[in-house]
């Protein structure tokens, strides 16, 4: 009851963390998308290149966070402390679900789909569009949910090198040893993972559901 | 009569270097049907694949319509070359309208144009248009993909048509019953066509002459009736699965 009343009391300061959170999450899952998606049609097309960058995209994913925030502040350029360096953190850990998706969705495709794609006359540019990532979507959604949901986690670390969201709260929590903060930071990060969760596995339903042959 | 379709001493080998096809010629005029019947790994689908530009030839010329397939624009020489396989490889995210549109659309027909089209090609191959046109392809038999896929070969009218197994996958009834529709079809339409077979009597039905394929090599080509009378060895070899099917009918 305690930290109800807390959260009433403090509840600008709440929505206006939350706010910065959700800004954090999307702009990194934008970047990640839009870097993602076509590295990730590049590899599924060039065989030799896909395992050393889904190796080097792997090898991202298993750096702490806190530590990859600590080799990113000293880096000239895309370095220092504030939002811009977290973002690239966020983007770098949201590459691998959205890389390593679309190339499954893209390499799973049945080889007689694509023959007979190509036999019709389909230009390459058709193929891809009409034919490869319609059917890959499915999957390749299903990454980028994966990345949303653990960006939402990784962006309350993101506080500690000063990029704000709902870290602020846990952070200054953990200082003071104060559960109420602690609560007011991970509770609204929990609901909105869920939230993202739920609301893209939704429109990966929609979209997937038709790719089943 | 003009050629459609012209083999000059065509090799063809794989990119890891086996050796697939080796100084295949033939050549085909327009309106013919070519059955190419041999065992399986003999390079009747290279034929094929040569013949629209999925494989170019390692030595020799293919020719389309006089022109080798190197001079073509693969794009349309494939446009005007419909092609069924035996898996059929319909899209499974469009529906079966939009399937058997594709090239139509491809060739940007007006809307009302592609749709008389398709309904008039689903009536063709036996499936009710009002039933049919709007459901995807997992809702289908597979003797229903296998008719969706032959009319999309031929929807946007293509003189020439290659068929590899067309009718493999179905049971023997359907098959028979789909066999007979496409000889009527293909009697109307005079297409041009090269189709590959393991099914002997489908290959005397549809095809104006049968080709043997062994090891690469095009070791016998004639019309049905000559064919079976060939004292070739591989044409004996192959025949003779026939006969022993055929006495298995007989004892029943």
């Amino acid at each position: 009851m305690e930290f109800i009343e807390f959260f009433i009391s403090h509840r600008n300061e709440v929505l206006q963390l939350t706010a910065e959170h959700l800004v954090l999450v999307g702009l990194s899952t934008s970047g990640a998308v839009l870097i993602g998606i076509p590295l990730g049609v590049g590899l599924a097309r060039n065989p030799r290149w896909r395992s050393p960058v889904l190796g080097f995209v792997n090898v991202i994913q298993t750096i702490p966070s806190l530590a990859l925030f600590a080799i990113l502040i000293p880096l000239p350029v895309i370095g220092g402390i504030g939002t811009s360096t977290a973002l690239i953190a966020l983007v770098l850990y949201s590459l691998l679900p959205v890389v390593s998706n679309t190339v499954a969705g893209l390499i799973g495709i049945d080889p007689a789909v694509r023959e007979a794609a190509v036999a019709m006359g389909m230009t390459d540019r058709q193929l891809l569009w009409k034919v490869e990532l319609p059917l890959a979507l499915g999957v390749i959604l299903t990454g980028v949910r994966v990345a949303t949901v653990i960006g939402v986690g990784l962006a309350t670390i993101a506080a500690a090198i000063g990029a704000g969201g709902l870290g602020v709260f846990i952070f200054r929590g953990l200082a003071m040893l104060d559960s109420r903060l602690i609560l007011a930071g991970a509770i609204p990060a929990a609901a909105m993972a869920l939230a993202a969760d739920l609301i893209l596995g939704r429109i990966e339903r929609h979209f997937g559901a038709r790719r089943t042959a | 009569m003009s050629t459609a379709v012209e083999f000059r001493s065509v090799s063809f080998r794989h990119v890891s270097g086996r050796p697939v096809l080796s100084q295949m010629s033939f050549t085909l005029s327009k309106g013919e049907a070519l059955a190419l019947v041999g065992r399986s790994g003999s390079g009747k689908t290279t034929v094929l694949k040569l013949i629209n530009r999925l494989f170019e030839p390692s030595a020799g010329e293919v020719l389309v319509e006089g022109v080798q397939t190197t001079a073509w624009d693969p794009i349309r020489l494939r446009r005007r070359i419909g092609y069924v396989i035996q898996e059929v490889g319909l899209f499974p995210h469009l529906t079966v309208a939009r399937n058997v549109g594709l090239v139509p659309t491809l060739e940007g027909w007006e809307a009302e144009r592609i749709r008389v089209r398709v309904w008039e090609l689903l009536r063709m191959v036996g499936l009710a248009p009002e039933r049919f046109a709007d459901r995807y392809p997992h809702e289908l038999s597979g003797g229903q993909r296998q008719r969706v896929g032959v009319a999309r070969a031929v929807a946007a009218d293509p003189p020439l048509v290659l068929m590899d197994e067309p009718f493999g996958a179905l049971d023997p009834i359907t098959r028979a019953e789909l066999q007979q529709e496409f000889k009527d079809l293909q009697a109307q339409m005079k297409r041009t066509l090269v189709f590959v077979t393991h099914d002997m009597p489908e290959a005397c039905l549809l095809g104006s002459r049968i080709g043997l394929v062994q090891d690469g090599r095009l070791v016998e080509c004639l019309p049905p009736g000559e064919f079976l009378r060939s004292k070739h060895p591989e044409v004996q070899a192959v025949l003779r699965t026939l006969q022993a099917s055929e006495s298995l009918n007989v004892q029943r």
